[in-house]
């Protein structure tokens, strides 16, 4: 038997060795820490203000595949999401939060159950504003960090090209979740240039929970995702702010989760009926800052980004 | 026996398929475009130590294997028959095919883990470095200390490694179990 198998996994170690570890990441966390800062500092300079909605929610945006933590008698937030479009339905132009999310049973190399995320909005704008906010944004913040990105603007690619040029079929027009996600990830992302970042855009509207269709085309979602080093880095959309499309795709999400054995969450009511109010077409993005800064700091793992990964 | 699911899988887990005993060397998931995870898990298996990536989803259900593993130290060989003792002095007997080259490393009394599958012994580890002594070898070149040029050499049993032309005839040398190769020379004749 591999001697690997033999060894122990134990979550405690030498105070000697817990130091070592940590002494090693003092360099990335002053990058990170100084990142932080670029982010603020661009806001700040493109007139947005920053908020702070809370983490322990009664009710977190239903998902077909992003299961909350229980707190309470309520949940830890999975998303600023819900709260942050009341506030531009309240007439808020411009938000952003940094703070901790949290998704049940999601661990690995390139996922932690608690992670820090960085959204935005704009109001009275689409996700195309907010695709040029991102490019803007990250090139400023990579000039500041140790490893230049190429100039932008950075290659765009549409989902149905993509598809019909790897996999061979147009999910926009004919979708299946399954084969979707598989073909996404085996003959899709490895094809996707690593020398720079790439944005993935137009994904089939069944794949977009939160998100407008694309007027005129309305098996579109105008959706995209920012691909850095093949890493799936920000998800960003044109909201929807059609109160009874929400609830109906709420709905079906719940009866779909349901069916799959997965925990439902109640409707959040309050966030239906500020959409019913009215809130201004918007365009909003959400971005895993561990991940971002796994990919700017040519990291492999986001233990390299994160100085305490302990399991609760 | 108990079955795994997909979210069950992590690194260093074992896994059956196809009747074959895996253990994951690689993990990773990811959650396609907020689809439903997907698991890659590089699989070694535990028989002849070949590697693959597999792919898996979230409703996808794979088998606990049935291993056990048993230590125990080695007596004496009676034919291709190699018999072991546990330390209730219980004998098991392990043909010649399961140890494959581990077999010219035993020495009495070394203490080896035995790896069972299904009650079928299919892997035995020895310790990472043996000692064993060269039998035949051709004159070493005196004064000659480079490692990086080799000769063959036999130990008992007649098997075969390779070792730097310094080793005579009487060495006695280290021996690497995971790779069978030449580690160290341990005493001259």
């Amino acid at each position: 038997m591999p001697t690997a198998c033999r060894k122990s996994r134990l979550n405690t170690r030498s105070p000697y060795l817990e130091n070592a570890r940590l002494q090693a990441l003092q360099p990335v966390l002053a990058w990170r820490s100084r990142a932080l800062h670029v982010l603020r500092d661009w806001f700040s300079s493109e007139g947005f203000i920053e908020v702070e909605t809370p983490v322990r929610i009664p009710a977190p945006a239903l998902e077909p595949h992003i299961d909350a933590e229980s707190s309470g008698a309520g949940f830890l937030r999975t998303s600023p999401e819900l709260h942050m479009k009341r506030l531009l339905a309240a007439g808020y132009p411009k938000i952003f939060q940094i703070g901790p999310c949290f998704r049940r049973g999601e661990r690995g190399d390139r996922h932690n159950p608690e992670y820090t995320m960085l959204e935005w909005y704009r109001a009275n704008a689409d996700y195309l504003d907010i695709l040029q906010d991102t490019e803007t944004l990250i090139s400023r913040l990579a000039t500041h960090l140790p490893h230049p990105l190429p100039r932008a603007p950075w290659p765009r690619f549409t989902v149905e090209d993509l598809f019909m040029r790897h996999a061979g079929w147009n999910p926009v027009e004919a979708y299946d979740a399954g084969r979707f996600e598989r073909d996404l990830v085996t003959r899709i992302e490895p094809t996707l240039p690593r020398d720079t970042p790439v944005f993935v855009m137009d994904y089939p509207a069944a794949a977009a929970a939160l998100s407008r269709r694309k007027p005129g085309r309305e098996t579109v979602a105008e959706r995209f995702e920012l691909y850095i080093a093949g890493l799936e880095i920000a998800n960003a959309f044109s909201e929807l702010t059609d109160p009874v499309e929400q609830r109906l795709r709420f709905e079906r999400c719940a009866e779909d989760r349901r069916a799959a054995g997965h925990d439902v969450y109640p409707l959040d009511e309050a966030f239906l009926s500020a959409l019913s109010a009215g809130m201004p077409p918007s365009g909003g993005i959400a971005l895993g800052v561990d991940r971002l800064m796994m990919a700017l700091l040519g990291k492999d793992s986001l233990d390299a980004v994160i100085p305490f990964r302990e399991r609760v | 026996m108990a079955d795994y699911t997909a979210s069950d899988l992590r690194k260093g887990l074992r896994v059956e398929a196809d009747n074959i005993p895996y253990v994951i060397t690689e993990f990773n998931f990811v959650k396609p475009g907020k689809g439903a995870a997907i698991y890659t898990c590089r699989l070694k298996s535990l028989l002849d130590g070949n590697t693959f990536v597999k792919n898996f989803r979230s409703n996808d259900v794979l088998k606990k294997p049935d291993l056990e593993e048993k230590i125990m130290r080695y007596s004496h060989n009676e034919g291709d028959d190699y018999i072991f003792m546990d330390e209730n002095f219980e004998q098991f007997t392990l043909p010649g095919s399961v140890l494959a080259d581990n077999r010219f490393f035993l020495f009495e009394d070394c203490e080896v883990h035995v790896l069972y599958h299904n009650a079928r012994p299919v892997d035995v580890t020895l310790p990472t470095f043996v000692e064993k002594k060269i039998l035949e070898t051709d004159p070493g070149a005196r004064g000659n200390t480079a490692t990086n040029v080799l000769k063959p050499a036999k130990i008992n049993g007649g098997f075969e490694i390779q070792v730097p032309l310094f080793i005579n005839q009487g060495d006695i040398v280290k021996i690497d179990t995971r790779t069978g190769e030449y580690a160290d020379r341990v005493s001259k004749k």
